[in-house]
């Protein structure tokens, strides 16, 4: 995020794309709807009516892969109705002209017939963010879930440059982070494309520093390999991998493949807290501590590293997963490896990145900042951009539309997308196993627009079978208002309705993520048998309660 | 006149001392900062101040009669005195009222972070005397079978806290209230189960309660277990808010998750996630020991420095056979970063690659 949670409260206008909050951020929706009762104006663009867009003024259900047409029409709308921010413009942005040139085609009308909302409705959400001062916009995984996925994040870098809303408080870009430390993998540089402290593995100096750091002269520059490529690689190229904590079989898109790929290798090594569908491909399997038996750090989405404490001790022999990874790198003759504790690894992170070069366990042990802390005196840098941006100007990014890698037809006929629901956390590995939670949420179901429930002859608790070109799954129809008609939704948490078998359809080419938000699907009646006369769920989770 | 011009000139007196305060600023919030202990029951900061409880009830110069501290601004000049013997009396007198009113006054304080508001204060009012004695406010509500919130309205003292917080800092308005005086009851529409209700069971009505009235059912399943409640700082595993929260153990057992109330993410908040689903930790699945697959597809539990071995061992052999670019590494976004970097420099440090990737591309 750009600026801080506490901000969240003090935006005038607030735009939320591809972000179910109240359910996957619960308690950051708690802010924005603080804002709203201050009288902030919040506007929603989300193909399911969520219950953020039951509070908006605005609510504009787009198409799943249609957000790039929205945000340009919206960039049409302040342009022409001469909303931006003149000064900002010129003093810390380059590019507009060009970017302005390129606008003029996409109109709300131009826009409607993609996004399949009113082109008045969208106007409006282009005049009100356009006015908000601040406005800010908060998005998740329905943005960057798209094979446009980096072109769905620059079109809100164009909103937002051209009305300045970066660097000010109470506005800003804000990616809502899906996992408690996903934020801070990449600030360690557990990420392909940088090293620790965000910097690009294409920067020779950066190469030089860790390469000798880590005394690997040979150290590869920019060349690398991300995880979609990595799992199509295995058995081919690939045939060793070491996992830690990643149930990669259920949450991955394209179960089958996946499944494949793993299997396919010659050694797999999984550290993880249980014996998730992943680890059972494993030739080795190493219990790792969890969360309240591990002492360490974590980073936030604001930016915020915080201090973790053990509070019980860890069952059986289980160890902390920096002692496993360090006990085979030293058997492996890797140098480096001999830390005796959580803090020496944080203070070797610290010494090595530039972000959290003003941090080490003992500050954070007493306060939490948001990074950049770059010198031991920085208080932090709660909001981002304030002063400039790291690389000068903020560029606008020329853009067009594209349609998602696969779009509806006659085979397949239904857009389906996926997410998640407030009392299930991914794969339920845990979520599953915290007593109670199957009061609430026991199973998963496919969410059909009541119209359409009725036009395809389902009644509520029937069970479908959903084919894409990947894969078929097997799921009790819900009809709802939530979905819109023409689209249905899931969740990927339950092992047992692998909903991931559907996705996959295509990937982001800059980011590889892949776009599991949109995929064509065909619904069928299940036929009748023997095994769904009574609940055929294998009941995996049920001792846990 | 500037802001900063009018804060050093805007002071007041209390309990005798000149004290400087903001415009807006109520007594209490005055007297709070100065470290003054007024009592109260329906006070939440996070909440807007309601006046309910009149247990903070100061005296104000030239005002015939005691007044709510938390809903009177404090004004240039005022002068007020918060520990009278009158207004301690009547604070006395108060809570023996509401003592009466309520089954019991002493609770687990595993029923929530401010369910022993109630019973300090008695305490500390010594009010426990009998004097009143009388017809009982609230009825327990034995029908919702929900696993997580126990509603045991018999100690409600009607202060609207988790009505309140539900719907200022939820935003979720599932809880209001029926009736008045002694049949007001916390309810839901309809007077239904909370799962039929808008309640998301984020335990915010709970951790507010000051009676434990609403109480966390999971933690109380450990009231019997032996050993000192203990409380760890530490923040929630789940989504990338980062709420800090409290883990609550009882020797080796960990027993239940109280939110923060100064945690810089929440403020207190909480959601269903953090609040309760913490027990899958101490889960019977939990993997105990290394293993290690067998020629016929099964596992074995064998020892740490036989599994590590395995373990480098192929690591090992991939590399004499195809190289350095044979072996991926996927880092988890749910360890702590000394995961996460230890991970990052095997392969880099190991290999000489960037075959390192994490969760965030699914």
């Amino acid at each position: 995020m750009s600026n801080p949670l506490a901000d969240m409260a003090k935006p005038d206008v607030i735009f939320c794309i591809g972000t179910n909050m109240t359910e996957c951020h619960p308690v950051a929706a708690t802010g924005l709807k603080k804002a709203m009762a201050r009288g902030a104006k919040l506007i929603v663009a989300d193909p399911r009516r969520i219950k953020l867009a039951e509070l908006a003024d605005v609510y504009l259900p787009i198409r799943v892969g249609s957000d790039v047409a929205l945000l340009l029409a919206m960039a049409h709308v302040i342009e022409r109705e001469g909303l931006m921010n003149r000064a900002f413009i010129e003093h810390r942005t380059a590019g507009w002209e060009d970017f302005r040139r390129n606008l003029k085609a996409f109109t709300p009308e131009w826009a409607a017939a993609i996004c399949e909302v009113p082109a008045a409705d969208i106007e409006r959400a282009g005049l009100i963010y356009g006015r908000g001062r601040p406005a800010a916009i908060y998005y998740t995984l329905g943005i960057t879930e798209h094979i446009c996925g980096v072109d769905n994040v620059q079109s809100l870098c164009n909103l937002a440059l051209m009305t300045g809303n970066l660097g000010v408080e109470g506005g800003g870009i804000n990616p809502m982070r899906g996992q408690n430390n996903i934020q801070g993998c990449g600030d360690c540089g557990a990420e392909t494309f940088v090293f620790p402290g965000s910097v690009k593995i294409d920067d020779v100096a950066a190469r030089d520093k860790f390469a000798n750091a880590y005394q690997r002269p040979d150290l590869d520059l920019g060349q690398a390999m991300t995880k979609v490529t990595g799992l199509q690689e295995c058995g081919k190229s690939i045939h060793a991998m070491l996992i830690d904590g990643e149930n990669t079989v259920v949450s991955d898109p394209d179960r089958n493949h996946c499944e494949h790929a793993l299997k396919s290798l010659d050694h797999l090594v999984v550290i993880d807290i249980f014996m998730t569908e992943t680890a059972k491909l494993a030739h080795v399997v190493l219990p790792a501590t969890a969360w309240a038996e591990t002492d360490g750090v974590a980073c936030n989405t604001e930016r915020r590293v915080q201090r973790l404490r053990a509070a019980v001790p860890p069952p059986g022999e289980a160890k902390p997963d920096w002692w496993i990874i360090a006990e085979i790198a030293k058997r492996l003759g890797i140098p480096g490896f001999d830390f005796q504790s959580p803090a020496d690894v944080f203070n070797e992170l610290c010494s090595l990145s530039p972000t959290y070069g003003g941090l080490d366990w003992e500050r954070v042990s007493r306060e939490s900042l948001n990074w950049p802390v770059p010198t031991k005196d920085h208080p932090g840098t709660p909001i981002l951009h304030t002063e400039g941006f790291t690389n000068g100007r903020g560029r606008f990014m020329v853009l067009g539309y594209r349609d998602p890698a696969e779009v509806v037809d006659d085979a397949f006929p239904v857009w389906l997308t996926t997410g998640r629901r407030l009392q299930s956390y991914h794969t339920r590995t845990q979520t599953g196993r915290a007593s109670g939670i199957d009061y609430l949420l026991s199973e998963e179901s496919l969410e059909v627009n009541p119209a359409d429930a009725e036009a395809w002859g389902f009644l509520d608790g029937d069970w479908a079978i959903v084919t894409s070109r990947r894969g078929e799954v097997k799921i009790k129809v819900r009809s709802t208002d939530r979905s819109p008609r023409g689209t249905v939704f899931a969740s990927f948490s339950f092992a047992d309705v692998p909903v991931n078998n559907l996705t996959g359809s295509g990937y982001d080419p800059t980011t590889h993520t892949a776009e599991l938000k949109v995929c064509a699907v065909r619904i069928e009646r299940a036929p009748v048998t023997l095994e769904s006369a009574h609940d055929p769920r294998e009941p995996e989770n049920a001792h846990a309660r | 006149m500037s802001a900063t011009a009018t804060e050093r000139e805007l002071t007041m007196t209390l309990d005798g001392e000149a004290v400087g305060f903001r415009a807006g600023e109520t007594i209490y919030q005055v007297a709070q900062r100065t470290k003054k202990s007024i009592p109260t029951l329906c006070y939440d900061e996070r909440l807007e101040a309601f006046g309910a409880c009149r247990l903070c009830v100061v005296e104000v110069d030239g005002v015939k009669a005691p007044v709510a501290s938390c809903t009177t601004k404090a004004t240039a000049g005022m002068v007020v005195r918060t520990d009278s013997p009158i207004i301690e009396k009547y604070r006395k007198t108060l809570l023996e009222l509401v003592v009466s009113e309520n089954r019991e006054v002493d609770v687990s304080p595993l029923r929530g972070f401010a369910s022993q508001e109630f019973t300090t204060l008695v305490d500390r009012y010594g009010a426990r005397t009998g004097r009143f004695k009388g017809r009982q406010s609230g009825t327990s509500n034995k029908t919702d079978d929900n696993p997580f919130i126990l509603r045991d309205y018999d100690l409600c003292i009607s202060c609207y806290r988790c009505v309140r917080v539900c719907a200022e800092q939820e935003g979720d308005y599932a809880i209001t209230m029926m009736n008045r005086g002694f049949g007001t009851q916390i309810t839901t529409e309809f007077n239904g189960r909370l799962k039929d209700s808008a309640c998301t069971f984020c335990g915010q009505c709970v951790q507010t309660c000051p009676t434990g009235a609403l109480a966390d059912k999971k933690a109380l399943r450990a009231a019997d277990l032996p050993g000192e409640i203990a409380k760890t700082r530490t923040i929630c595993p789940y989504c990338g808010v980062g709420c800090s929260v409290d883990l609550l153990t009882k020797g080796d057992r960990l027993i239940g998750v109280q939110p923060a109330m100064d945690g810089p993410a929440n403020q207190g908040a909480l959601c269903i996630k953090g609040q309760f689903a913490f027990d899958f930790v101490q889960h019977d699945d939990r993997l105990k020991k290394p293993l290690v697959r067998q020629p016929d597809g099964s596992f074995k539990e064998t020892e740490w420095d036989e599994a590590l071995d395995l373990a480098a061992a192929g690591f090992r052999r991939s590399l004499k056979e195809h190289g350095r670019r044979s072996i991926y590494g996927i880092a988890s976004g749910r360890a702590p970063h000394e995961a996460a970097y230890s991970m990052q420099k095997f392969i880099r440090a190991g290999f000489g690659t960037h075959y390192i990737d994490n969760c965030s591309r699914a």
